[in-house]
C-alpha cells in the first residue's frame, strides 16, 4: 500500500534515503589502539593519535576491516578488495586532526541490498550504495560552563560504518522497518550492537517528495543524526509535509541540512549548501590503499552466521509457521534460538503460540528482555510437554504460567506443589456431572428437546466445581453421555 | 682535545672502541664547540647535560660489553622529530615549549644504538623552506664564507639548515635531517657535508612532525658517505606504527663502500641543464663524470622528460598535504593558543599569530588546489604527472645504475638574498624535488669549490631501496674528489 501525502495540487509520494552511522564492535579504535568502551571517564581513552599530537600516524585495525567485510556480507553487498581511506578536511575542537580519515570515492563494500519485511507478511527490496568505514569525532560538551565547552574525545577515532541505502524508501514506515531489519542484521552478525541511545546506530535521512508518476528526483533536505526510529520517521513525515506545501505555495526547496527537534516534532535549517563545508577530500598519505585478499573474504564468509532472512524462510519451511511469526521471532538471534530451543522435539505450532503469545506478554508485563527472560526456554518446554502428556489442560497450564513467571519456579515443581494436576478420574468426575444434572433439571431437559448448545454451560458448570482441574475433554464426551444419553 | 671534533663518526667508534677516549670526553669536546659556534644558530635546544648523563652511561655500557652501533657518538636531531621531554618546536612559534610525551621512532633508534645527542637543531619552520630563514628562532648562519665577501652571512640551505651547520663547523659528528623536496641534500651541498635522503618508505616517519606525508623522509647528514652509511643502518628499518614504512631488512650499508664500481652505468639527465644553470655547477658536474669513468663506470646519457614538470607539480602536492596536517595546530590541545570570543576566532588567531609568512603561503596554495572544483584540475593532475616522473626514472633504471646530476643549481646565497620572491626560492630544489617525487634514494657530496671559495655538490640518485649502489658509486667519488676544503677558522 503506497504512502501518499494528499496536498491541494495533487497527491505526492515521498523519496527517502537512509545513511546509518554504525559503531563497529571492535576493542580498540579503526586506527589507534585506545579502548572503545562505552561509558568511561572522559578522556580516559584516548591515543594520542587519537589526539591528534604531532608526528602521530594512523595504523589501520584488522578487526575493524574484518567487521566491514562481514557487514558486506552480510548484506550481499560487493566487497572491494582494494579501498583508499581518504581525508575529510574541516575545523572544529572535537576534531583533533582538523580531518576525519574516512573512505569518499573508493569503499570499502560497493552495492548490496536489505529485505523489509512488510507487515502483511510481503517482502521489498531496498538497494545499498555502499558501506564504508571512518572515524567518530570526539564529543563537545556545551551545557557545563557559561562560555567554555568542554570536549571528551574518548568516541575520537572509534571506527563507524557509514551504511549508505539508495533512494528506495517510499514511506516513513519503511525508513522505520529498513532501520530495524539492519539494527538485526548489524546484531546477528556482531559487528554493532544496534543501540541507538548510547550513539552507537545514527541515523542521516535524506527526504524529498515528488508528484506521483513523476520519475526524477527533485531537491532533497538532509535530516542529520536522528537517535530513534521513532524520531526518523516522525522527522521524514514533517519534513515530506513541509515539502509538499512549499512545492504547492510555489516555492522551491533549497538543498540543506536540517535538525530534528523531537520534542516540537519539527526539522529546522542547520546549514544551506552555500554555508555546507568544502571537505576538500584527497587521499590519506599516510595510509597505503587498503588492500584484502579474497581468502580472506572467503574466510569470513565461511564463518558467517545465519541471517534473519535465511532463518525466517527455515522456519515457514521447517516449523510450518506463516510469515508474521517467523519474522517476528527471527528478529532477534535471542528470541530465534528461543524458540528454537522451546520448539525442539515438540510441536512447533505450540511452541509458537506460546512464545508469541504469553510469554511475550509476560516479558511486556515484567518489563524484562529477552537476556533475561521471565520463563526460561526450557521451563516453557517443560510446561508444553505437561500439557501433551494430559498432566495439565490449556486453561490450567495458563495458570502455571503465571505462576512460572511470579516464582521463577519449574513447571513439574508448581504443579505438584498447588495439586494443580488435571483430574482425569472417571468417578470423580462423573460425580461432580451428577451434582449439575440434579441441580438443573430444566435444562437438562431443553438440552435433551435440541437446544444442544446449552451443553458448554454444563461444562463450565463442571469445570467450577472442579476448580478447574477436570480434564475438559473427558467433561465433554461424559456430559453428552449423560446429558443425551449416546 | 680539540681534535677529538675533527673525528668522524667511523674513526670515533675505532677509538672510542680502542680506549683512547671515553665518550664523556667526545660529548664535551662537541659541548665545547656548539658553546664557542653559537654564533650560527644552529641550535633551537642544547641539551648539554642530558649529553653527559647519557656518555657516562655509555661508557659504562662500553665496558660492560653492552654498547651499540653508535655508541658514545656525538650527535645533533633536526627539531622536526619528536623527543620525549626535550622541547619540539619544528622551529614554529606555535609549537614553543611543547614537550612531546614521546619519542619519534628514528631519534629512539639512535638512542637505542647509543648514540648522544646534544640537542636540537634549527630547520625552516615546519621544514618549508631552501635557506633556514624561515625559522621562528631566527636564520641559522652558514660557517662557510665567501673569498671575496668574508664578511656576508650565507645561508646554510635548508630546511635542515642547522644539520648542514652544525656538522660543517664540527659542533656534531653527524646529525639527522629530513628530506621532502631537498631538505637533506641542498644544505649538505651548501655546507660541503654529504647526506643522504633514503628510499621513500625506509625510514620511519613515526614521531616526525609532518610537513608532506608522502615525501617526507628521514636521513643522515655527516661528514663522509661512510659516516652516513653507518648512521642510516642505526635510523632505518620497518615500524609497525608507520603503514608507509618499509618491511624490508636493513642492508650492512657500509659493506657496500667496496670501492668497486667497474662496469657499472652512470646515468647523465639531458634535462638537468636548465638555462642560468651555473658554469661552476656544471663543471663539477663534468668533472664528477671524469671521475666515475676513470674509475671504470660507464656513462650514459638518460632522458627523464617530465622532469620540467617536477617542481610545479611538488608545489601543488607538498603544500596540499601540508594544509591538511598542520589542521591540527590549533591552538586546543599543545602549543601556541591565542584566545578568541569565538571558537573560529580562537583558530585564526592562533595560526595567525603561530605560523611564519612562507608556512601560511603553503598553507593557502595547498587549501585551494583541494578546494571542490579545483581538484582536478590541480592535485588529481600532479598525482598524475608524478606518476609519469617515477616512470621516468623507472626507464632510466632499465639501462643505468645510479644517476648523477648536480645537487643545487649554485652555490650558498646570502641571508636575504632573494628571498623576497618565493618562486625564486623555490628553484633551488629543482634538482632534489624530481628524487623525491619518486620516492627514490638521493645523495650529495662535496665534490668542489666554486671560485668564490664556497662547497658545491653532487647528487647520486639510486634504484628504489638501492642505497647500496648509491653509497658504493659515493665512495669512489668522495675519494677521487678528495674534498678536504674547510669553513675559515674551522
Amino acid at each position: 500500500m503506497a504512502y501518499i501525502i494528499q496536498g491541494e495540487t495533487g497527491d505526492w509520494e515521498i523519496v527517502i534515503g537512509l545513511e546509518v552511522h554504525a559503531q563497529v564492535t571492535s576493542k580498540s579504535k579503526l586506527f589507534s589502539g585506545a579502548s572503545t568502551e562505552f561509558g568511561a571517564e572522559p578522556n580516559t581513552q584516548v591515543s594520542f593519535v587519537d589526539a591528534g599530537f604531532p608526528g602521530m600516524l594512523p595504523v589501520i585495525n584488522e578487526i575493524c576491516v574484518e567487521q566491514a567485510v562481514r557487514t558486506g556480507l552480510g548484506l550481499n553487498a560487493r566487497i572491494n578488495l582494494t579501498s583508499v581511506f581518504a581525508r575529510k578536511n574541516y575545523f572544529y575542537a572535537d576534531l583533533p586532526q582538523g580531518y576525519q580519515i574516512s573512505q569518499f570515492d573508493k569503499p570499502i563494500v560497493g552495492e548490496g541490498e536489505l529485505v523489509l519485511d512488510m507487515p502483511d507478511g510481503s517482502t521489498r527490496t531496498v538497494g545499498i550504495e555502499r558501506l564504508h568505514l571512518e572515524q567518530d569525532a570526539g564529543k563537545s560538551i556545551h551545557d557545563m560552563h557559561p562560555s567554555k565547552s568542554f570536549i571528551d574525545l574518548n568516541r575520537s577515532g572509534v571506527a563507524l560504518m557509514e551504511v549508505v541505502s539508495k533512494p528506495d524508501l517510499r514511506s516513513p514506515e519503511e525508513a522505520g522497518l529498513y532501520l530495524t531489519k539492519l539494527r538485526s542484521i548489524l546484531r546477528y552478525l556482531g559487528t554493532c550492537d544496534g543501540n541507538m541511545q548510547e550513539g552507537s546506530m545514527r541515523c542521516d535521512a535524506n527526504v524529498s517528495v515528488r508528484p506521483v508518476g513523476e520519475t526524477g528526483l527533485r531537491t532533497r533536505c538532509e535530516i542529520k543524526n536522528v537517535n530513534s526510529i521513532r524520531y526518523v520517521q516522525q522527522a521524514i513525515e514533517f519534513e515530506a509535509r513541509r515539502h509538499v506545501d512549499v512545492y504547492e505555495a510555489g516555492g522551491d526547496i533549497r538543498q540543506e541540512t536540517r535538525l530534528f527537534d523531537s520534542v516540537k516534532v519539527e526539522t529546522r535549517s542547520m546549514r544551506s549548501k552555500e554555508q555546507a563545508h568544502d571537505y576538500r577530500y584527497f587521499p590519506d598519505p599516510d595510509l597505503l590503499p587498503l588492500v584484502i585478499e579474497q581468502g580472506f573474504v572467503d574466510g569470513i564468509k565461511a564463518g558467517l552466521p545465519e541471517l534473519p532472512d535465511a532463518k525466517k524462510a527455515r522456519f515457514m519451511a521447517e516449523y510450518g509457521l506463516n510469515a508474521y511469526d517467523a519474522g517476528v521471532l527471527v528478529a532477534e538471534r535471542i528470541s530465534a534460538d528461543f524458540f528454537e530451543t522451546v520448539a525442539k522435539g515438540r510441536d512447533a505450532k505450540i511452541a509458537c503460540n506460546w512464545v508469541m503469545g504469553d510469554f511475550f506478554a509476560a516479558m511486556n508485563a515484567t518489563g524484562k528482555t529477552m537476556e533475561n527472560p521471565p520463563v526460561s526456554a526450557t521451563d516453557l518446554g517443560g510446561l508444553i510437554d505437561l500439557i501433551g502428556d494430559g498432566t495439565l489442560s490449556g486453561r490450567l497450564a495458563k495458570d502455571v504460567f503465571a505462576l512460572m513467571v511470579e516464582t521463577g519456579k519449574a513447571p513439574a515443581a508448581l504443579v505438584e506443589e498447588k495439586g494443580l494436576r488435571q483430574v482425569t478420574d472417571t468417578g470423580a468426575i462423573e460425580a461432580a456431572i451428577d451434582v449439575v444434572i440434579k441441580a438443573n433439571p430444566d435444562k437438562v431437559q431443553q438440552v435433551r428437546d435440541g437446544k444442544t448448545t446449552l451443553l458448554g454451560w454444563f461444562t463450565g458448570q463442571v469445570m467450577k466445581a472442579t476448580q478447574g482441574k477436570a480434564n475438559p475433554a473427558m467433561v465433554n464426551e461424559m456430559l453428552a453421555k449423560k446429558v443425551l444419553g449416546e | 682535545m680539540s681534535n677529538l671534533t675533527d673525528l668522524t663518526l667511523a674513526e670515533g667508534r675505532d677509538k672510542l672502541a680502542k680506549g683512547e677516549f671515553t665518550a664523556v670526553e667526545l660529548t664535551q669536546a662537541h659541548i665545547q664547540a656548539i658553546e664557542a659556534k653559537r654564533n650560527l644558530n644552529a641550535f633551537i635546544v642544547e641539551t648539554p647535560e642530558l649529553a653527559l648523563e647519557e656518555a657516562k652511561a655509555s661508557d659504562l655500557r662500553r665496558r660492560a660489553g653492552t654498547n651499540g652501533a653508535m655508541d658514545g657518538l656525538a650527535i645533533g636531531i633536526k627539531d622536526l622529530f619528536c623527543t620525549k621531554g626535550v622541547q619540539t618546536t619544528a622551529a614554529s612559534h606555535i609549537l614553543e615549549g611543547f614537550k612531546p610525551p614521546y619519542e619519534s621512532t628514528v631519534s629512539g633508534k639512535l638512542k637505542a644504538a647509543g648514540a648522544i645527542s646534544l640537542g636540537k637543531l634549527n630547520l625552516d619552520e615546519f621544514a618549508m623552506g631552501s635557506s633556514n630563514q624561515t625559522s621562528y628562532f631566527g636564520a641559522v648562519e652558514n660557517p662557510w664564507k665567501r673569498k671575496s665577501d668574508p664578511t656576508a652571512k650565507l645561508v646554510p640551505g635548508g630546511s635542515s639548515g642547522g644539520s648542514a651547520a652544525a656538522v660543517a663547523a664540527r659542533m656534531v659528528m653527524a646529525a639527522t635531517g629530513t628530506d621532502t623536496g631537498g631538505s637533506i641534500r641542498q644544505p649538505a651541498a651548501f655546507c660541503g657535508i654529504t647526506g643522504i635522503k633514503p628510499t621513500y618508505g625506509r625510514c620511519s616517519r613515526f614521531g616526525v612532525v609532518a610537513f608532506a606525508s608522502s615525501l617526507d623522509q628521514a636521513g643522515p647528514m655527516a661528514r663522509t658517505v661512510r659516516d652516513c652509511a653507518i648512521m642510516l643502518g642505526s635510523m632505518a628499518g620497518f615500524d609497525p606504527n608507520d603503514s608507509t614504512s618499509v618491511n624490508m631488512a636493513v642492508p650492512d650499508f657500509e659493506a657496500a663502500l667496496t670501492g668497486d664500481i667497474r662496469g657499472l652505468k652512470i646515468g647523465i639527465p639531458k634535462e638537468y641543464r636548465p638555462v642560468g644553470l651555473s658554469e661552476e655547477v656544471a663543471k663539477v658536474w663534468e668533472q664528477g663524470v671524469e671521475w666515475l669513468k676513470a674509475a671504470g663506470a660507464t656513462p650514459v646519457e638518460i632522458s627523464l622528460p617530465h622532469t620540467k614538470y617536477a617542481l610545479p607539480t611538488y608545489y601543488i602536492i607538498a603544500p596540499a598535504e601540508c594544509s591538511s596536517n598542520l589542521a591540527r595546530y590549533d591552538g586546543l590541545r599543545f602549543g601556541l593558543r591565542v584566545p578568541g570570543k569565538s571558537l573560529d576566532e580562537m583558530y585564526a588567531k592562533t595560526r595567525a599569530a603561530g605560523f611564519g609568512a612562507e608556512v601560511r603561503r603553503r598553507i593557502l596554495i595547498g587549501t585551494y588546489v583541494l578546494s571542490a572544483g579545483y581538484y582536478d584540475a590541480y592535485y588529481a593532475k600532479a598525482q598524475k604527472v608524478r606518476r609519469l616522473i617515477a616512470d621516468d626514472f623507472a626507464k632510466a633504471f632499465e639501462t643505468v645504475d645510479v644517476i648523477l646530476t648536480p645537487t643545487a643549481p649554485s652555490a650558498a646565497f646570502g641571508q636575504g638574498e632573494g628571498s623576497d620572491d618565493p618562486v625564486t626560492m623555490w628553484l633551488n630544489d629543482v634538482f632534489t624535488i624530481p628524487t623525491s617525487m619518486a620516492g627514490l634514494p638521493g645523495l650529495s657530496l662535496p665534490a668542489g669549490l666554486s671560485s668564490d671559495g664556497l662547497p658545491l655538490g653532487l647528487q647520486l640518485i639510486g634504484r628504489p631501496f638501492d642505497e647500496e649502489t648509491v653509497f658504493k658509486v659515493a665512495g669512489v667519488m668522495e675519494t677521487a674528489a678528495n674534498f678536504t676544503a674547510r669553513p675559515e677558522g674551522i
